[in-house]
C-alpha cells in the first residue's frame, strides 16, 4: 500500500474500529443448515464485499446484520452491541443509523419520488417543510434524480428506482449502509452509475457499505475487503486481488466462473444411464 | 400425499385463531399512536368506506325495494300492509343492514385491504419500513384496521337510510300505501333498542372484517399465488365469521 493511501486509510479506519462482527453464527431455514460456525467482521469506512454463489445464504446474513432474524448460536455484534441482547426499541434504534439498499428498491407504492426519499425524514423527526424539501432536493441530486420528484414509483425504471431507495437510504445520514444485490438486472450504464455511487457514499460521506453480490467483477473494482460465503462459513477472505490469487478450488471456480467443481454442475441425481434405461413415466 | 389426520384441522384452526388473537392485541396497542395521526386514518376511512359508497348505496336501494315488495305481499294477505313502514324499518335496521353491508365490505374494500398489504409484503415495502425503524403495525395496519371500524358503521347507517327509502319507494309509490300511515308506524315503532343493535352488530362486524383483512394480508406469503389466496381466505373467513356473529349478536339483544 502506498504511503498516502495508508494515510488515507488511518483517517477513515481506525484500526480495529468494527462495525459489524458476526462471530460464530449457526442458522438453519427450514431444516437445511444455511449458516455453520459464519465469523465476519466490517470495518468502519470501508467498502466490504460479501460474495458467494446463490444459495449460499447472502441475504440471510444481511437479514441477521439488521435483526430481522437471529441466529440459533453465536452473536451479532453491530456498533458493538450484541443484537441478542437488545428489546425491540434498542434494535430501532440500531436501524436508525443503518440504511438499507433492497434489491428492487421496496420504494413505497402509494407515495411519488420526493415523498418516498422525505418518508424517514417525516417519520423520525419533526423538521419542518422547508427544511425537509432542501433534504430531500439534495439526497436526489446526489443520486442524479432531482428531476424526477414528482414521479410515481411505477413510472421508474429498475436502475432509477434503485437511485431513488439509495436517496432513500441515505437521507438520514446513516453510519452505514447495506447494499442488497446492487447490481442484478441492469443495464451497463445504470451498473456504472450505481457502481460509482456506492464508491462515492463512501468516500464523501465517509459510511461504512457492506455490499452483498455475486457480480465479483463490479465488486473488485470498489471493495476494500471481501469475504467470500462457502457453505455455511467463510471460505475466503481478503482484499478482492488476494481472492483472485488464492488456490483454493473452491475459491478459484467462483472467481473465474467455471460451471463445475467443488460446487457440481449437476443437481444430485441417480446415475443417467440407469435411469434412461429404466422404465416410467419421468 | 397421505390424507390430514382429523385433528390437524381442529390444531390448525385453534393455531390461527391465537396467532390472530395476538395480532389484534398488538394491533390494539398501535392504535393508540395511529389515532394521533389524522392524516392517516382520514385516507384510510375514504379508501374503505368513501370506496364502498356507490356499491354500498346501490344495493341498500335494491334491499329496501324488495323488501317492500315481498313486505307488502306478505301484509297485505293480513290486511295490514300499513306495518309495511315498521317491518322494513326493522328489518333493515336490526339485520340486513348490518350483515349486508359486512358481507359486501368483505368483497369490497376487504380484499383491497389484504393484497394492498399482501403486495406491500410480497414488494419488501414493510421490511424496508421495519429497516428504516418505522414499525408497519402502527404505519400500515393500525390505520387500515381502524378506518375499516370507524368505516363500517357509517355504510350500515347509509345502507339503512336508502333501504328504507327503497321500501317506501316500492310500498308508498308502486303499491298505494299511505305515506302518512308509513312514515308515522316508522317513527312510532323503531326505538333506540333497535337502532343500537344494528350499531353494535355494524362495529363487531367492522372489527372482525377489518381485523381478518388486514391480517391475511399482513401475514400473506410473499408470492403472487400466495396473495391471491389471502384474498380468497378473507372473503371467506369473513363471510362466515360474519354470520355466526350476527347469530350470537341476535340472541344476545332479543
Amino acid at each position: 500500500m502506498s504511503p498516502a493511501a495508508a494515510a488515507a486509510d488511518a483517517s477513515t479506519a481506525p484500526a480495529g474500529d468494527v462495525v459489524v462482527a458476526v462471530r460464530d453464527v449457526h442458522y438453519a431455514a427450514g431444516g437445511r443448515p444455511i449458516f455453520d460456525g459464519l465469523d465476519l467482521e466490517v470495518r468502519r469506512g470501508r467498502i466490504t464485499a460479501i460474495m458467494g454463489p446463490s444459495g449460499t445464504g447472502k441475504t440471510t446474513l444481511l437479514r441477521l446484520i439488521t435483526a430481522q432474524i437471529a441466529p440459533e448460536r453465536g452473536h451479532v455484534e453491530v456498533f458493538g452491541e450484541d443484537l441478542a441482547t437488545l428489546g425491540r426499541r434498542g434494535i430501532y434504534g440500531l436501524r436508525r443509523r443503518m440504511g438499507m439498499l433492497f434489491q428492487n428498491g421496496a420504494l413505497l407504492t402509494d407515495m411519488d419520488v420526493f415523498e418516498n426519499v422525505a418518508f424517514p425524514v417525516r417519520e423520525h423527526t419533526d423538521l419542518p417543510d422547508s427544511l425537509i424539501r432542501l433534504l430531500v432536493l439534495t439526497k436526489l441530486q446526489a443520486v442524479g434524480l432531482r428531476g424526477a420528484a414528482g414521479l410515481m414509483p411505477a413510472e421508474l425504471s429498475g436502475g432509477m428506482a434503485r437511485r431513488v431507495a439509495l436517496a432513500r437510504a441515505i437521507v438520514m445520514d446513516p453510519e452505514v449502509l447495506i447494499y442488497d444485490e446492487p447490481f442484478v438486472g441492469l443495464d451497463p450504464i445504470s451498473l456504472g452509475v450505481i457502481v460509482r455511487l456506492i464508491k462515492r457514499m463512501n468516500e464523501a460521506l465517509g459510511i461504512t457499505s457492506v455490499v452483498v453480490s455475486h457480480d465479483v467483477h463490479e465488486l473488485a473494482t470498489i471493495a476494500d475487503d471481501s469475504y467470500l460465503l462457502s457453505a455455511g462459513k467463510v471460505a475466503a477472505a481478503g482484499a478482492p486481488q488476494q481472492l483472485r490469487d488464492s488456490n483454493s478450488a473452491a475459491v478459484r471456480q467462483f472467481m473465474t466462473g467455471s460451471a463445475d467443481g467443488p460446487v457440481p454442475f449437476h443437481y444430485p441425481a441417480p446415475d443417467y444411464a440407469a435411469q434412461l434405461l429404466e422404465a416410467g413415466e419421468r | 400425499m397421505s390424507a390430514p389426520r382429523p385433528g390437524s384441522y381442529l390444531l390448525g384452526g385453534m393455531r390461527r385463531l391465537g396467532s390472530v388473537t395476538i395480532f389484534l392485541v398488538r394491533l390494539l396497542i398501535q392504535c393508540v399512536p395511529a389515532l394521533a395521526r389524522p392524516g392517516l386514518l382520514v385516507q384510510q376511512v375514504y379508501n374503505t368506506g368513501a370506496r364502498s359508497l356507490i356499491i354500498i348505496m346501490l344495493s341498500g336501494l335494491f334491499v329496501g325495494m324488495v323488501l317492500g315488495l315481498q313486505g307488502y305481499d306478505l301484509l297485505q294477505r293480513f290486511g295490514s300492509e300499513e306495518a309495511l313502514g315498521i317491518a322494513a324499518a326493522l328489518g333493515l335496521l336490526r339485520e340486513l343492514s348490518p350483515v349486508i353491508t359486512a358481507l359486501l365490505f368483505a368483497g369490497r374494500a376487504g380484499t383491497a385491504l389484504t393484497s394492498e398489504i399482501g403486495l406491500m409484503r410480497a414488494t419488501d415495502q414493510l421490511t424496508a419500513m421495519e429497516i428504516m425503524a418505522v414499525d408497519p403495525m402502527r404505519y400500515v395496519a393500525a390505520p387500515r384496521f381502524l378506518g375499516g371500524v370507524i368505516a363500517m358503521p357509517l355504510l350500515t347507517a347509509i345502507f339503512s337510510l336508502i333501504g328504507l327509502y327503497g321500501s317506501q319507494l316500492v310500498g308508498v309509490q308502486m303499491m298505494g300505501v299511505d305515506r302518512g300511515v308509513f312514515w308515522s308506524q316508522t317513527q312510532g315503532s323503531v326505538d333506540l333498542h333497535d337502532v343500537n343493535e344494528g350499531l353494535v352488530k355494524s362495529l363487531v362486524f367492522g372489527v372482525a372484517c377489518s381485523l381478518i383483512a388486514v391480517h391475511e394480508g399482513y401475514h400473506a406469503e410473499p408470492t403472487a399465488e400466495g396473495v391471491g389466496l389471502a384474498t380468497t381466505r378473507t372473503v371467506v373467513a369473513s363471510s362466515v365469521i360474519i354470520l355466526l356473529l350476527d347469530y350470537v349478536l341476535t340472541a344476545v339483544f332479543l
